[in-house]
Parts: structure tokens; sequence; C-alpha cells
């Protein structure tokens, strides 16, 4: 059976945390930003972008079954046809379909 | 507020989408696998919007975690998102009546689609980024409630699908480059988180990577700042 009240709670810590961080940069400069924190936001963004490309490519095995063959060249896909067609759809559509190939099919 | 914009929000979105529905099918997969129904992954996907952290959540629930567990367990998987606030303080500063849900929907993608995004003549910045919080937010409360319905009835192999979030970020990555007169961030983005990697492990490392890309990006403020002037 499910504890409704226990339940409840839980999420609403759990949401109330999550809000207080997305929250918390906003309140604290919401007067005016000093220059640091400008430099910042206009430096964090490929940064970070990257940070959260090997984030997600954290699980990657290299020593496992597939040496992580389907991860790279999916990704290496998307960077190519990327530059070459600067077409987002294209390009995401592509390297998804190509990395399911490789996981279902070939590994 | 035109079509237009809405037509290019709707757009952009589209990856988000595919990630969103999936990753939000899974979650109300899991959730329904512990015994909750689908209202419970809705009320989830209303009240704290994070996905990592609700399937953290449904860990939680199952296990009968402490509250003072998942304070902190939220604390550690959501820091990255005062990060995002930092970047989008100054754009969000005149959004009007939509900021503060804008600042509510700030997830991981969402970020990625708004933190640089280079609009086409004809469509305003704060009407762009309404909608793009908007329709993200609804794939993922919609992916959670299907999940949660369906149960665990999927009718073909969606294995590997979420390769489409990380597509996505890769070409958010080139986008960048292309658009950056230096590449310093970006370079010093992979290589400390990589460092973090495989010092701090797969659980533990993306809070050492922000604190060392921070601490790096102000260490070479000259070198940025000064690239950036010569270029100009």
């Amino acid at each position: 059976m499910i504890d409704v009240k226990y339940s409840l709670m839980l999420i609403l810590v759990m949401g109330a945390v999550t809000q207080l961080l997305r929250f918390l940069p906003f309140a604290v400069f919401s007067r005016g930003t000093p220059r640091p924190i400008l430099y910042l936001g206009n430096v964090l963004p490929p940064a970070i972008m990257a940070m959260l490309v090997v984030y997600c490519l954290k699980n990657t095995s290299f020593t496992g079954p597939a040496h992580g063959i389907p991860e790279i060249v999916s990704a290496l896909l998307v960077v190519v046809l990327h530059k070459w067609k600067h077409n987002t759809l294209l390009s995401i559509v592509s390297g998804t379909v190509c990395y399911m190939l490789f996981v279902q099919v070939l590994f | 507020m035109n079509r237009q914009t809405i037509k290019y929000s709707f757009l952009s979105t589209i990856p988000v989408m595919a990630g969103y529905l999936v990753l939000g099918i899974g979650f109300g997969i899991l959730l329904h696998d512990k015994g909750y129904s689908f209202w419970w992954a809705v009320l989830m996907s209303v009240a704290i919007y994070a996905g990592s952290m609700q399937y953290v959540g449904v860990g939680l629930l199952a296990g009968h975690g402490s509250l003072l567990t998942a304070a902190f367990m939220t604390l550690m998987v959501n820091a990255r998102h005062v990060f995002y606030g930092v970047s989008m303080v100054e754009k969000y500063r005149d959004t009007g009546a939509a900021r503060p849900y804008l600042i509510y929907g700030l997830t991981d993608e969402t970020y990625s689609l708004v933190c640089d995004p280079c609009l086409p003549e004809g469509i305003r910045k704060k009407d762009y980024y309404f909608w793009v919080t908007l329709m993200d937010q609804s794939y993922w409360v919609l992916g959670s409630f299907l999940g949660g319905l369906l149960g665990s009835v999927i009718p073909f192999n969606t294995n590997g699908i979420d390769f489409s979030m990380t597509a996505l970020f890769v070409v958010i990555m080139v986008e960048q480059w292309e658009k950056n007169k230096q590449h310093i961030p970006a370079v010093l983005g992979i290589a400390v988180t990589v460092i973090c990697l495989a010092v701090f492990g797969v659980s533990n490392f993306l809070i050492p990577s922000m604190i060392g890309i921070t601490a790096g990006l102000f260490v070479l403020k000259g070198v940025i700042t000064k690239e950036e002037a010569d270029h100009d």
C-alpha cells in the first residue's frame, strides 16, 4: 500500500529544494548583476554544454563488447551532418537512429 | 505573440520532445511499477519538474527514504541548476509576468534551448523563452502521464532512443562553436569534466566539474576576454 501522506511530503520536499535552487540566483542578483556574474553568463553556456555532452556519454564503456563505438560513431555523425547541413532535426534524428541500430541490431 | 514565434519555438523543441516523451514514459512506467498510479507521475512532473531527480525520487519513495535524505539528494542532483540561473539572470530580467514560470521551468534541456539562441528576424526573445519552456514541460508531463497509464506495456523497442538528448547537446555545442570567436570555454568544459569523471567517478563528478569550470573560467578570464577583443 502507498503511504499517501508520506509520499506527498517527500514529493513536496524534492520540489521545494529543486525550485529553491532554480530561484536562488535570480533572487540574489535581482537588483543588478555584478560584473563577474555578467562574465560568467557569457562564457558559461559553451562550457556547460560541453559538460552536458560528457555527462550524457558518461556510461560509455570502452572496455565492453562495443568499445564505445556506438556512442563515438553516432556523435561524430551528428557533428559532421550538422557542420554540413545545419539542419538540427536531420542531425538529431540521424544520430539517434544510428545509435539505436547499433545497440539493437549490432551489439 | 504570433504564429511564426509559436512555429519556430515548436520546431526548436522537437528534439526535446523526443527525449522528454521517452524519458517521461520511462519515469511513469517505473513509478507505476512501485504501485503509484499515473496521477502521481503527473504530480511529480509538475511539483518537481527535474528529470533525473524524479528518477531518483522513485527510488526514495519505494525505499521509504527520509525527508532529510530526499532534501540532500535533491540538493546534490540539482545543484547544477544554480549555474543555469546564474547565466540566465540578465536574459530573463525583462520577461515580465512569465518570469517566475521561466525560472521554474529551467531544466537542462530548456536551458540548452534558451541559453544562447540565434533567433531569426521577427521573433521576440521573451516569447520564444515562454513557448519553449511551456512546450518542453508539456512533453514531460504528457510522457509521465502516458508512462503511468501504460504501465509496462510498451509496443516497440525504444532501446537507445534516449541518445536524442545527447545528439541535441552535441548539435548545440557545434552551433556555439561556430558562433563564438574563441573556444577556450568549450575546451575547458570538456577537459575539466573528463578529468572529474575520471577522478570522482560516474555518480559524483557533476558538482566538482561545475566548480572546476567556474574556477577555470575565472583563472583564464584575462586570456578569454583578450582573445575576444582581438577578434573584434
